[in-house]
């Protein structure tokens, strides 16, 4: 099953997400990378690595974002972990994990699950 | 410019950065999320405390281990930035022990490569780019001029500073500002004023040495 990392500037905010996403797909594997070591707001490249290393199988891993620093630091890790099944992905935080969730409980395949997610990018609530 | 030379100037950042860590931070609550001052000195804190593993290192893997540092400590926008800045730095130093005022300005170059790519960003944006580019074509036209790397970069300096200024008359594009639209109009960026505090020190410390 391809893993998911949720990443925020918030500890809250990437635990909620996760705990969201898990409402719909109990056995999706998830993990959280919000806030920094000491629990104060912004990013940790070690946190993130960490749940990237927590969620990775062969199958893959995706990674998603809120803005800026965390976008910033997920980039720098894809470049030095070098592993073409972890990627990171461009879309609303809680659409994306939610159907990345329900979609990779479903077996889809890493390359499936991309492009799926990137639909996310353009439903509409209402 | 030589290890010895780096590794002060390297000191000496830390040591403006924390002096005024709340003044940039103050500029961040403005227009940003208000972190950059905490930020920045938390990571260059980091800094400090490696410095002396990095006594016997060439100035390549020195730049390379501050990028190193400040990537895994700063938690914010300016850690993969100056990170990435320092690395690529680093990367264009390998092996060396001293550095000649091209080999300097080649270094800046590659640093601000880094950050327009890390950050998808070009001058103009209300960014760090915004002090970096005046002050790198001012240094590489000094050298290509003639000047020594002391004279070169206090014009880059002055051309940063100039740069700063200019951030306050231009809305931000890039970054948590850009949410603000034109109300980021009449604010200094801060990570144009914490570039421009490096570059400062630089001279500052080739000025002393």
């Amino acid at each position: 099953m391809v893993g998911i990392v949720i990443v925020s500037h918030s500890q809250k905010l990437a635990e909620g997400v996760v705990e969201v996403a898990r409402m719909m797909a109990e056995n999706a594997s998830l993990a959280a990378a919000g806030g920094l070591e000491d629990g104060n707001l912004g990013t940790s490249y070690d946190k993130i690595l960490a749940a990237v290393e927590e969620v990775y199988s062969f199958d893959g891993v995706i990674i998603l974002m809120d803005m800026g620093s965390a976008v910033m630091t997920t980039e720098m890790i894809l470049e030095d972990l070098n592993r073409p099944n972890v990627k990171m992905i461009d879309c609303p935080l809680v659409e994306g994990a939610v159907l990345a969730a329900v979609e990779s409980a479903g077996g889809r395949s890493l390359e499936e699950l991309s492009e799926l997610i990137k639909d996310s990018r353009t439903a509409n609530k209402f | 410019m030589d290890t010895k030379t780096i590794l002060a100037i390297i000191e000496a950042i830390a040591k403006r950065i924390e002096e005024q860590k709340d003044f940039l931070t103050e500029l961040d609550n403005e227009i940003g999320d208000g972190d950059h001052g905490i930020n920045l000195a938390r990571g260059f804190k980091a800094v400090e405390e490696k410095l002396p593993t990095f006594a016997d290192k060439d100035i390549g893997a020195i730049l390379k281990g501050v990028g190193t540092a400040l990537v895994s400590t700063v938690g914010g926008a300016s850690g993969p930035l100056y990170g990435t800045a320092f690395m690529k730095a680093g990367n264009v130093c390998k092996g060396k022990t001293s550095l000649t005022a091209y080999e300097f300005a080649a270094a800046l170059d590659a640093a601000i490569n880094g950050v327009k790519m890390r950050g998808k960003a070009v001058e103009g944006e209300k960014t760090m780019l915004d002090a970096l580019c005046p002050a790198y074509k001012t240094i590489k036209s000094g050298i290509d001029g003639g000047k020594n790397l002391v004279d070169a970069l206090a014009d880059g300096v002055d051309a940063a500073a100039k740069g700063v200024e200019y951030t306050k008359t231009i809305i931000a594009t890039k970054g948590r500002a850009s949410y603000l639209k034109e109300r980021s109009l009449g604010h200094q960026d801060p990570g144009a004023t914490s570039s421009l505090y490096m570059l400062q020190t630089t001279l500052e410390v080739l000025r002393g040495a």
